[in-house]
């Protein structure tokens, strides 16, 4: 999770990402972002998000992108 | 049959009147033959190329889905006795089986799309670009945005984020349901499939609601789009540089927010008359401070389509990531962002094949893709100049910026214009060295086919519009906060629109009111 936030800081370094729930909701990430933020993860993850993953539920907040990590992980 | 003819008035009509009074069970039956009947008032002759479509669509999302529930029931069945990689190469071998049958489906109807525009009539072609005549037909009504719509659902359907409909009947009313013909909004499976099969009741608020927002795109279509486009037709004129081109862009924006605007207006209003709510395709666009937000305002259903099936599909396949593996260690940060590159371009290109076979779509499509692109390279400069300069932030910098937006975006949108790009480039550059001012006082502007009443009408009726997207910065739409003032005042304001409509609609020679510039796409 610190690696994640990590990259989420690198992003967008102005957001709390600890306590933000509503980053796709609130139009703090852009479709540019997504998918930036998709290539560092598969870069420091070795998890690759498919097309139809990148939908608002998975990209809301920090805990929910790790929860798609994992899950995608197990998978 | 136009949205703005009698006959279109009159077949609304029945169908209001069928719809709630026969029973409910039928009422989406009624529902798909009012759009056959819709579909085949453009022609006979259009009828395979939607039914080919319907039944593919059908069939491939059938087969796909029973793929889906068997890979389930055999996982569930051997959950214990396989391992994870066993489980991986299983599904692997049934995405196999789905995607012959799904790719054929998407390249045999975007293969249909594709001759269609390349070779069928386009009333926006180049004289020059070949036609085959004997099958200048013109294109299938709606091909573009029902097929958009069919597409999406199979790609849902593939990728298990949507279950099949087994009904064939009810498919061919998601693909063929009238109102979204002409010019979208194209509509997900997820946000019809429920209203276009449940009944629904005759309500009083619900049917005034949308035939105001009828009224409206009416007013918007008629009185302001159709009566400015005589004054576009006339600059189009060789002889017109610098000032005249300025108005040019000025004026086609006016017309193609009235038109399509107004025709998404009526076909959302239509919708919500029977009860059916369609997604927004507008969000007061021309209040946006950047391109790359005007896009996410403007025509949203088509940008959001691009951007789930074809934008992010690029940019996060397997070939991609590893380039921004390979990139990242050459360039950094920087080269983490090449697949967005890619992917933009390709999406815009796409976006302007959309448009039409020619190369002022591309270009256009080019044009929006390199300012977005540099815009949000550019990003973190624009932060710095923001956080040192204080009157960046006031509300006058943001007109400002409203302002650059439009006159921009206006200048990019005018390539639509020219069929031949040199042509536009000419024009273009004549801001520079040619401005011509003096137009704006040498009675040109009365030359142009408008008289001063047409002016004063379209005065008025931007000045209407502008404030009613100005009310409803809020998210609440100015019908909702029409609610809230005396019945009698709203009922006048209403009925002055009406005659509106009526009075200073733009009827007869000279204007041509029966299609939409979307139509065409």
């Amino acid at each position: 999770m610190e690696k994640l936030l990590e990259i989420l800081e690198g992003l967008h370094p102005e957001v709390d990402f600890e306590i933000a729930d509503d980053l796709i909701d609130a139009k703090i990430f852009d479709s540019f972002d997504i998918v930036t933020l998709v290539a560092e993860i598969n870069a420091e993850f070795d998890v690759a998000i498919p097309a139809e993953e990148l939908i608002p539920e998975n990209f809301n907040s920090a805990e929910a992108i790790w929860e798609l990590i994992q899950r995608l992980d197990e998978e | 049959m136009s949205f703005t003819s009698i006959g279109f008035l009159v077949f609304f009509g029945i169908l209001v009147i069928l719809y709630y009074a026969l029973p409910k069970k039928i009422q989406w039956i009624v529902l798909l033959a009012a759009s056959y009947a819709f579909y085949l008032f453009g022609g006979l002759k259009y009828l395979a190329f939607i039914l080919f479509t319907t039944v593919t669509t059908y069939l491939v999302a059938v087969y796909m889905d029973n793929n889906h529930k068997k890979q389930s029931a055999y996982l569930k069945e051997h959950k214990a006795d396989m391992t994870k990689e066993e489980k991986k190469a299983y599904k692997h071998s049934m995405k196999v089986r789905d995607r012959i049958w799904f790719l054929a489906t998407i390249i045999a109807n975007f293969g249909i799309l594709f001759f269609c525009k390349a070779c069928l009539v386009d009333p926006l072609r180049s004289s020059s670009a070949p036609v085959i005549s004997f099958l200048s037909v013109g294109l299938p009504l709606g091909i573009s945005f029902y097929m958009f719509q069919s597409m999406g659902y199979v790609i849902d359907v593939y990728r298990g984020k949507a279950e099949a409909e087994r009904n064939p009947f009810k498919v061919a009313l998601f693909v063929s349901f009238f109102p979204q013909l002409v010019q979208g909004p194209i509509s997900k499976w997820e946000q019809l499939k429920d209203q276009l099969f449940t009944p629904h009741y005759f309500d009083r608020k619900t049917v005034a609601f949308g035939l105001q927002r009828i009224l409206w795109g009416f007013f918007k279509k008629l009185v302001i789009a159709d009566r400015i486009a005589v004054a576009i037709g006339t600059l189009k004129g060789t002889e017109y540089t610098g000032m005249s081109f300025f108005l040019l862009t000025a004026f086609y924006a006016v017309q193609i927010y009235g038109d399509f605007t107004g025709g998404i207006d009526i076909a959302i209003g239509v919708g919500e008359t029977l009860g059916i709510k369609m997604p927004e395709n507008f969000i007061r666009p021309f209040f946006s401070k950047n391109i790359a937000e005007y896009w996410r305002r403007w025509h949203i259903s088509l940008n959001e389509w691009m951007k789930s099936y074809i934008f992010y599909p690029i940019t996060v396949s397997g070939p991609m990531l590893k380039l921004a593996l390979k990139s990242r260690a050459k360039f950094g940060k920087f080269g983490m962002r090449l697949p967005v590159y890619i992917g933009s371009l390709l999406t815009w290109l796409g976006t302007g094949v959309w448009h039409g076979f020619n190369l002022h779509f591309i270009v256009w499509g080019l044009l929006n893709c390199v300012i977005i692109v540099i815009s949000e390279e550019l990003a973190p400069c624009y932060e710095k100049f923001h956080a040192k300069y204080a009157w960046s932030n006031t509300r006058a910098y943001n007109v400002f910026q409203i302002i650059r937006m439009f006159v921009l975006m206006n200048l990019i949108r005018a390539t639509d214009l020219f069929n031949d790009v040199g042509d536009y480039f000419r024009r273009l550059f004549s801001l520079v060295w040619n401005f011509n001012w003096h137009v704006l006082w040498d009675g040109t502007l009365m030359e142009l086919g408008l008289s001063a009443a047409d002016y004063i009408i379209l005065i008025a009726g931007i000045v209407i519009m502008f404030l009613v997207s100005f009310f409803s910065r809020d998210e609440v739409s100015v019908r909702v906060k029409l609610q809230r003032i005396p019945r009698p005042v709203r009922y006048t304001l209403f009925f002055l629109l009406l005659v509106a409509v009526i009075l200073f609609g733009s009827y007869g020679i000279g204007y041509d009111a029966s299609s939409f510039i979307y139509n065409q796409f």
